[in-house]
């Protein structure tokens, strides 16, 4: 698999009227070709906003970390989008090399511009498409994504859509410049089940045809076994399990990932009683010193969790997890 | 139903005019179409279908917050009977206190400029169930209370809470004009999955405590399995099967309820694929296709579904299904 992207030591904080917060906390992945990855996290976990780190979208109150690296392979050598400043140099990655799609819909489409023309319009900047090819060709992707009466829809104000049909719309819409990566922020959340699998089963339609690799955001691992080949889980703005995406839901490691599995109704079991877990997220400007879970988690050791942020042990062959109950080399 | 019904919905049909249209008839949305429905007191009552399929309306229906085109919905707790379709405004203010709605965002349901505690105090100074401000403070803490929100929590804005505390203060405050019936419109679908579980136990737990009848309404079919006791499944305006939660897991029987549980994404990755996808998308409730409204998606669907509505069959044990051939798929299943 060829690589595609590889993001190193990223950190992201916030200059805020409260203090400076902490988003994102020494994230490093990579992501290959044509691969999946599932980021997975509560609200507040700071995946959002790694993904938009990845196309330089934060406010202008971010500070980028010293050490942050991320590099984009594309087929014209490698683009270091931490050097990308000015909104020119951008434009190669921002709807071109990588698009996004967006947890919410209305926000995404101006509402006084039809759906067609934000569509014809980003294709007119990216590509050199005469507007009749554009046109043919957005009208074409909407009628992928599963909205009938295309030809109407195209024509049509985000307003007039149904929350779903827009979501739809805006998938269509970031896969029509057939970007190299695919930033999806939640992108199945306000889709009914029977439209969301018809969505992923575009999508990983799409993977093929195009050797695209897709950030998958989401907070339900049902979307992430069936869509992902890796996984990442994040909390509070730290990694702290990454692996096969097999690996990670049947043996998960750290105390988060297996706490969100048993949170999950599953219908193969309708007696097991959900388990929550406890607590809320903490406030980014209240973060725990050591391990950033050690506030809910049943298993933290006391004077150590609580003071000294666990590394990244490997539990299996790619499988790692960032949790000080692996950390003395006893395989789980 | 062994008991009797606390809700009760006969023939009813929520239809919307639509502006426009130009010559001859205005289009007119369906939203609910004839719908029989019997909510038993005391039930957990899910209500599921893709968006679009009317579920909201109905719900929305059985609060008198949309107008009712035709059909019945009675409304009897054992103390009062009200017919929904006929009832007066006196009456209908009565009824507000014993029927209330949960919402689904927990960020635009709360005012941003009020306290929590007068958020939850406003509906009893609204419909005037409280006649001094120490009354309304001790209903208030006590419902709080009950919803895991302390003293220290009234006192702050909603903006300082996370999701799930909002969506507490919220249950709260339907909670707190001590109504019999809730509508919980998608209440936890904006919720994260480990906090989702938490606000489930908590309606579950107060269902349970205040002898409360529900209608969850939700798109999720793996919550409404954990939580409800009874599910009727909606598409495009109709209701096309209602059974126990348990039956209609373990044997749906509607080619649609089949789609639908298959295309929840399973937690093995080695079930990829093995979905039963589903053509196509929910038509539109202007221009409904004639016979059965599913025809347009079914995998199953032959002549007479094209021609002719199905009525909903009873099929035993509170099982009700509206499908020409769901007998005939019960042989070829078991084969």
């Amino acid at each position: 698999m060829n690589r595609l992207l590889d993001v190193e030591n990223l950190t992201l904080q916030f200059d805020t009227d409260e203090g400076r917060i902490t988003a994102v906390d020494n994230v490093s992945f990579t992501l290959g070709a044509g691969e999946v990855m599932g980021l997975v996290g509560e609200s507040g976990s700071g995946k959002s906003v790694t993904a938009k780190s990845l196309m330089k979208l934060n406010p202008d109150n971010a500070i980028y970390g010293d050490e942050t690296k991320i590099i984009l392979h594309l087929d014209g050598g490698p683009v270091d989008i931490m050097s990308l400043h000015t909104s020119s140099d951008l434009k190669v990655i921002r709807g071109g090399a990588i698009s996004m799609i967006f947890q919410e819909p209305m926000a995404s489409f101006a509402p006084a511009i039809t759906i067609g023309n934000q569509m014809v319009e980003q294709l007119q900047i990216h590509t050199d498409m005469t507007a009749k090819k554009a046109q043919e060709l957005s009208i074409e992707m909407l009628a992928r994504v599963g909205i009938s009466d295309a030809s109407t829809r195209f024509k049509q104000f985000a307003f007039e859509l149904s929350g779903g049909m827009r979501q739809r719309a805006m998938i269509a819409m970031a896969l029509s410049t057939k970007p190299k990566l695919l930033i999806a922020d939640e992108p199945t959340t306000a889709l009914d089940v029977t439209i969301q699998a018809q969505v992923i089963d575009l999508m990983k339609d799409l993977v093929s045809e195009f050797g695209m690799g897709i950030i998958f955001i989401t907070h339900d691992l049902g979307v992430i076994a069936q869509t992902a080949d890796s996984v990442a889980v994040m909390y509070l703005g730290r990694l702290v399990e990454q692996g096969p995406v097999r690996e990670v839901i049947r043996t998960p490691a750290h105390p988060y990932t297996k706490g969100l599995i048993a949170a999950l109704p599953q219908l193969d079991d309708l007696d097991v009683p959900l388990t929550p877990i406890p607590g809320d997220i903490p406030s980014p400007l209240e973060r725990p010193p050591g391990c950033v879970f050690n506030t809910r988690c049943a298993v933290a050791i006391e004077g150590l969790c609580t003071r000294e942020i666990p590394l990244f042990t490997q539990v299996a062959q790619k499988h790692q997890v960032a949790c000080h109950l692996y950390s003395e080399g006893d395989d789980k | 139903m062994s008991e009797k019904p606390l809700i009760s919905v006969r023939d009813l049909s929520v239809h919307f005019g639509l502006r426009g249209g130009g010559f001859g008839k205005k289009p007119v949305v369906r939203a609910v179409d004839s719908v029989d429905l019997d909510i038993e007191a005391g039930s957990f009552f899910g209500l599921v279908g893709e968006s679009g399929s009317g579920k909201t309306t109905l719900g929305r229906a059985l609060l008198r917050a949309v107008p009712i085109t035709r059909g019945a919905v009675t409304y009897d707790d054992g103390e009062v009977r009200y017919d929904l379709t006929t009832i007066q405004k006196a009456e209908l203010k009565d009824y507000r206190t014993r029927a209330q709605l949960i919402f689904q965002d927990p960020y635009a349901a709360l005012s941003p400029r009020m306290t929590v505690r007068d958020i939850i105090a406003e509906p009893l100074e609204v419909m005037g169930l409280t006649r001094t401000r120490e009354e309304t403070d001790v209903r208030v803490r006590k419902i709080a209370e009950k919803c895991r929100l302390n003293l220290e929590h009234l006192r702050r804005f909603p903006h300082a809470f996370s999701g799930g505390q909002r969506q507490r203060i919220s249950i709260a405050r339907a909670l707190v004009s001590k109504p019999r019936f809730i509508v919980a419109d998608e209440s936890v679908a904006a919720l994260d999955v480990s906090i989702q579980a938490d606000v489930l136990n908590l309606l579950k737990s107060i269902q349970q405590e205040m002898g409360l009848t529900f209608l969850f309404i939700s798109h999720d079919l793996s919550v409404v399995a954990h939580i409800c006791d009874h599910v009727a499944v909606m598409y495009l305006g109709r209701l096309v099967e209602t059974a126990p939660t348990r039956q209609l897991f373990a044997a749906p029987k509607h080619p649609y309820t089949k789609a639908l549980l298959s295309a929840i994404p399973s937690l093995d990755p080695d079930d990829r694929g093995k979905t039963q996808k589903l053509e196509g998308e929910i038509p539109s409730p202007t221009n409904p296709p004639p016979g059965c409204k599913f025809q347009t998606r079914c995998p199953v669907a032959i002549d007479i579904c094209r021609k002719q509505e199905p009525k909903l069959d009873h099929a035993g044990n509170n099982h009700n299904i509206a499908c020409h051939r769901w007998q005939e798929l019960l042989e070829t299943d078991t084969k």
